[in-house]
């Protein structure tokens, strides 16, 4: 779901002639495809890259708890950006792979960043079995993704994380095609919010074992946002009945907005809501990185009897990556308790 | 008040236009040459920084080895942070492949600064230059500000396509620190290395350091010779202006003020001398810069481009030496009229005679100065105390000229019975102190004419030979890859007498970039290498992979004889004279080298043949095989190749070292211009006595011949010893070689020739402004004299 960061990584990286608008066909002006409604998503082939489509993530959140109680967030991504609709080999594959890491404590977030061609075997992702890569970042494990390692290391910080599923798969929107926008905009959206994690946080004063739950998103597209949509707030809740929230809202220029979720019961079964059906609404903001960004929000999903608050465990979550924007774990208060994942673009 | 006394001082100026004249262009000219060497060195250090900004990023550690885009990714899996780099020769161009992707940050081809990314990183591919190369090629051309001359940057895998060189990887920089846990370098790859990246100067930079420094002493000492000119003028001038100043004084000017306006007109003067200086100091610059540039991309493959810029560097420093200069020689001139009592006699003093004393001074000063260049020249070290102990050898023979003149005039003097032939000696004996700033300035230039002469004489004596002996094979090949370079292999087994592979990998060898070659074992290298030493048996040990052969550079540097192993390991056998290459440079036997670089396959052969076929030969290869430029090269090709690369080298020098001469020649005018309108006094009892002007103005254009002469015999030593100092202790530190000194009389009498000539010249006018003086003005002597 985290259709703004890749639309600003492509920003920063001026890939030329980004089609705007929904182009309605099978294909783009430039040759990639689009999302079509109907279409089936398929394991354990759709594990793996799409590299016909424009832009691709697998995203990995996972909030954490360690011996002495103190709570942990931790994130894992890996972009992958097309400059042609072709897998291609060597230096000249058109493709072009991100990754990011971030470890949050309740004072601190550390932030690392790495950048890879595709073709040459620096960063990838095969399906049987899965891996994903980017240098020596690495989530691999069977082809059903239900048991995953985790790794990711940086000069200051490192993780080494078990994930084990305990819920099935969910497709978000309609059976995995998700609309973005008002247009038409579409992308390709399945998140396994169900992992169990165990494993080891190394933070500059030594390791700490942790426990705690994870959620993954994949998603793909060709397609950027509308030209009016100026920013993106999206929120992973895992709520103490066992619930699970996904709730995005995307601002448009005019002050409008576009929203929609999916409600996903303790068993896996989704429910997707549509514009308007939930309601995202600042309550405060923090100064982070010379810029106001509201750290907490009131989340109602009325058809649901959801009204929480949602709280950053850390203010300044704040990815200080080649592309800024701010995520981190929050914590849940009100209708329902819980905790989860914010992640905020388009401040500025 | 003050300004009517600066307008009484000034007004010296419009009486003695000379004067002025002398001080500014003497002034100028030592702005002009020191600046323009700084113009120079601004502009070949400018385009060293634009290069060591793109990539090599200076201070980052790079991983070397056998290296391919396996290992680079294999290390790159294993958390090192490493951008891969290629680089190669292109259209005459160093084409250096990066991967923005991973390139460290702020390197100069950042992928966002380009307008379509895209076209930079996927086929064809873009290249991308600085704003004034020219090349031919079928490729897309991006140009940048930031991309120095003679080089052109492309996207890793466009440079692997463009060079030829599939997979290939040259190095890896090493972009930030490592991340937590990353693997051992050895565990990755046990052949590979991690080489420190330097004190964050670009290799070219640390190479080329000698040279610049080189360049700034020839500078400094054609501006030393400048401000002798300065010095005399501002002497005269002042001590012609102490009746002014003396009634100034009288009239209440207070002494404070009169020192206050003689250094506001210093200043004034110094502003306006070093403003033409640093406009001439940019056309010098500009006109040798071509030169300076042939010669680092020739000797050290720098590129810098053929236009100087206007550097706030270089221009300040012409400033802040016009001005230090001008303060240097204004000095003494100043303390004299600081400590002049007010009712003196305002007796001009330059035509008193200076005391025995002063000389005795300045030639003790002159010892001690000599003394302290020996004791340099046994117990320094490093290139800067290579030029102090020759600074102090040529200004202590300088101050040793006005006794050891003084001296032999003196002794000539004694045999001289004629009374006309004793006032002669006895007049030039007194002439010298006047005369003496001028004559040392015309010692030093000399000196260093034949120091240097002989320098690059000798220089060229021994490459010569020494190219004679290093480039034994007939025809040298170079394929174009390695299939083809089989082919040429197999081609010309029969119709050659022997062909020898030539393989070389760059390396790093206690941190500085050396070449090691594999050589095959054969009579071409036995009897030919140019070996300064060796172990017994040197050939047989090195073929049998027992040690190396290392260049004199990597000897000197490295302090290792033959005996001795490298910090890398190996043994030295032997050392071997390499001129013209500023790396180390590492020789093993062919094996050796197979076995330790097993990738490298040879694509550069030698090509022994009967010479008288060579020619045929070379047009055969160049018929059968589709070589690239430079394909085949015979002998004599390279021979003038590098010849030229060497006059080129020497070119600069050259032309500082005339305009030096030049600038004696000028201090010798000036000052016997200026001298001669204060002779009068001298020259008019002899006038009365019967001596007709004509007669006299002979005997003054012969005495500045014989000082001249005196002068020309005495700067031979000196030049000599400058010779072996730039050959022995200089050359050794700045280039890591030693050359044997050879002598050429024809050319030292050439000189003298022209010394001589030079001070007939600038004697000329001053003597044939006697002999036309009126009667009237010798008679007034007697009716003004005070």
């Amino acid at each position: 779901m985290r259709f703004l960061v890749m639309i600003c990584v492509m920003a920063a990286w001026p890939l030329g002639g980004l089609a705007q608008g929904f182009a309605g066909l099978g294909t783009d002006a430039e040759g990639f495809s689009v999302p079509r409604l109907g279409t089936e998503i398929v394991f354990p082939e759709d594990h793996g890259a799409h590299p016909e489509y424009r832009i691709e993530w697998w995203y990995l959140t996972s909030n954490l708890t360690g011996a002495d109680g103190i709570e942990y967030g931790v994130q894992w991504t890996l972009f992958r950006s097309a400059l042609a609709p072709e897998a291609g080999e060597g230096w000249s594959a058109p493709q072009i792979w991100m990754g990011h890491a971030a470890l949050t404590t309740p004072d601190r977030h550390f932030v690392a960043e790495r950048l890879a061609r595709g073709g040459i075997g620096q960063a990838g992702v095969e399906t049987a079995p899965f891996a994903a890569w980017i240098d020596e970042w690495r989530m691999a494990g069977t082809s059903d993704i239900s048991d995953l390692s985790l790794t990711a290391s940086a000069p200051d910080f490192a993780y080494d994380l078990d994930l084990v599923a305990e819920g099935p798969i969910v497709r978000h929107g309609e059976n995995g095609y998700s609309v973005k926008s008002s247009e038409g905009q579409a992308s390709y959206y399945y998140s396994q919010p169900f992992y169990r994690v165990e494993g080891t946080l190394n933070l500059p004063e030594g390791p700490v074992e942790v426990t705690g739950g994870a959620w993954l998103d994949r998603e793909w597209s060709s397609q950027p946002l509308s030209e009016n949509q100026s920013g993106w707030d999206w929120f992973s809740l895992v709520l103490d009945t066992g619930e699970r929230l996904m709730a995005f809202r995307l601002r448009e220029t005019d002050g409008g907005q576009f929203t929609s979720g999916t409600w996903i019961a303790p068993d896996g079964t989704a429910s997707a809501f549509g514009d308007g059906a939930l309601t995202a609404t600042p309550l405060s903001t923090t100064r982070v990185a010379g810029r106001d960004v509201p750290v907490q929000w009131q989340v109602e999903l009325p058809d649901r009897g959801l009204d929480v608050t949602v709280e950053a465990m850390n203010d300044q979550a704040w990815m200080e990556t080649s592309v800024p924007y701010w995520e981190g774990p929050v914590r849940v208060r009100g209708s329902h308790g819980g905790r989860g994942y914010l992640e905020m673009t388009g401040y500025e | 008040m003050k300004r009517r006394a600066l307008v009484a001082l000034l007004s010296h100026w419009k009486r003695h236009p000379l004067q002025a004249f002398a001080l500014i262009a003497g002034l100028a000219l030592a702005t002009a040459l020191w600046s323009g060497v700084q113009a120079i060195n601004a502009e070949a250090r400018a385009s060293y920084d634009r290069a060591a900004d793109v990539v090599g990023a200076p201070g980052l550690d790079r991983i070397e080895g056998p290296l391919d885009q396996q290992t680079y990714v294999a290390l790159r899996r294993a958390g090192w942070p490493v951008s891969p780099v290629l680089e190669g020769d292109w259209q005459g161009l160093r084409l250096i492949g990066v991967d923005p992707l991973t390139a460290p940050p702020g390197n100069a081809v950042a992928v966002g600064d380009l307008e379509d990314p895209s076209a930079f990183l996927r086929p064809p591919g873009a290249v991308v230059v600085g704003p004034d190369t020219r090349i031919e090629a079928e490729v897309r051309l991006l140009r940048s500000e930031d991309v120095p001359a003679g080089v052109a940057y492309a996207d890793i895998g466009i440079a692997q396509g463009l060079l030829g060189r599939p997979g290939a990887i040259s190095y890896l920089v090493l972009t930030g620190p490592l991340p937590r846990g990353a693997a051992e370098l050895g565990t990755v790859s046990p052949e590979l290395a991690r080489a420190p990246g330097g004190d964050g100067q670009s290799d070219v930079a640390r190479l080329t350091d000698s040279f610049h420094l080189n360049l700034t002493a020839f500078g400094l000492l054609s501006a030393a010779v400048g401000i002798f000119i300065v010095y005399s003028a501002i002497s005269l001038a002042f001590e012609q202006r102490r009746t002014v100043v003396r009634t100034l004084r009288a009239l209440g000017v207070p002494l404070r003020d009169i020192v206050g306006l003689l250094a506001v007109e210093l200043l004034g003067l110094a502003l306006i001398a070093g403003a033409i200086g640093i406009a001439l100091g940019y056309a010098i610059a500009a006109a040798l810069l071509p030169d300076v540039a042939a010669t680092l991309s020739g000797l050290y493959g720098a590129d810098v481009p053929g236009a100087i810029r206007l550097r706030p560097v270089w221009w300040l420093s012409g400033l802040g030496i016009a001005i230090l200069g001008t303060g240097l020689a204004a000095t003494g001139a100043v303390l004299r009229l600081l400590r002049m009592p007010i009712l003196e006699t305002a007796r001009p003093e330059a035509w008193r005679l200076r005391t025995q004393r002063t000389l005795r001074r300045m030639a003790v000063g002159g010892v001690l100065l000599l003394g302290l260049s020996a004791a340099l020249g046994v117990a320094g070290q490093g290139l800067i105390a290579g030029f102090a102990m020759l600074a102090s050898l040529l200004v202590g023979a300088a101050l040793l000229l006005p006794l050891i003149l003084d001296t032999i005039l003196g002794l000539a003097a004694h045999p001289a019975r004629a009374p006309l032939a004793r006032w002669f000696w006895a007049d030039g004996r007194q002439q010298v102190p006047g005369l003496s700033m001028a004559l040392m300035a015309l010692l030093l230039a000399m000196a260093a004419n034949i120091g240097v002469s002989t320098m690059v004489s000798s220089f060229r004596l021994t490459f010569t030979g020494w190219l004679d002996q290093r480039l034994a094979s007939e025809l040298y090949v170079r394929a174009q890859d390695a299939g083809q370079a089989q082919d040429l292999v197999a081609w010309l087994e029969p119709r050659a007498t022997a062909v020898l592979p030539i393989v070389s990998v760059e390396t790093r060898i206690a941190g500085l970039p050396a070449d090691i070659f594999g050589v095959a074992d054969h009579p071409t290298y036995r009897d030919n290498w140019p070996l300064l030493s060796a172990v017994p048996g040197v050939w047989d040990r090195v073929a049998e992979g027992e040690g190396v052969l290392i260049n004199e550079q990597l000897s000197r540097r490295l302090s290792l004889a033959p005996g001795d192993t490298l910090p890398e390991g190996e043994r030295v056998l032997g050392i071997y004279s390499d001129y013209g290459n500023p790396a180390g440079q590492l020789l093993v036997g062919l094996e050796t080298f197979r076995d330790r670089y097993p990738q490298v396959a040879a694509r550069q052969f030698g090509v022994r043949v009967p010479p008288e076929r060579a020619e045929a030969l070379a047009q055969e290869i160049t018929a059968t095989f589709a070589l690239g430029p430079d394909g085949v090269v015979d002998q004599a090709g390279i021979k003038a190749f590098s010849l030229r690369i060497f006059e080129r080298t020497f070119t600069v020098t050259r032309a500082l070292n005339v305009l030096t001469l030049a600038v004696a020649g000028f201090a010798i005018l000036m000052s016997l211009l200026t001298l001669a309108g204060m002779r009068l006094p001298q020259l008019a009892p002899l006038w009365a006595m019967g001596v007709t002007t004509g007669r006299l103005a002979r005997l003054e254009l012969l005495r500045a011949v014989a000082l001249a002469a005196v002068v020309a015999v005495l700067s031979l030593p000196l030049g000599l010893a400058l010779a072996w100092v730039l050959l022995a202790v200089v050359n050794v530190e700045a280039f890591g070689w030693r050359l044997p000194m050879y002598l050429f009389w024809p050319d030292y009498v050439e000189l003298w020739g022209w010394a001589l000539v030079a001070a007939a010249l600038a004697a000329a006018w001053p003597a044939l402004r006697m002999a036309r003086l009126q009667p009237g003005s010798l008679l007034r002597v007697f009716s003004q004299e005070r």
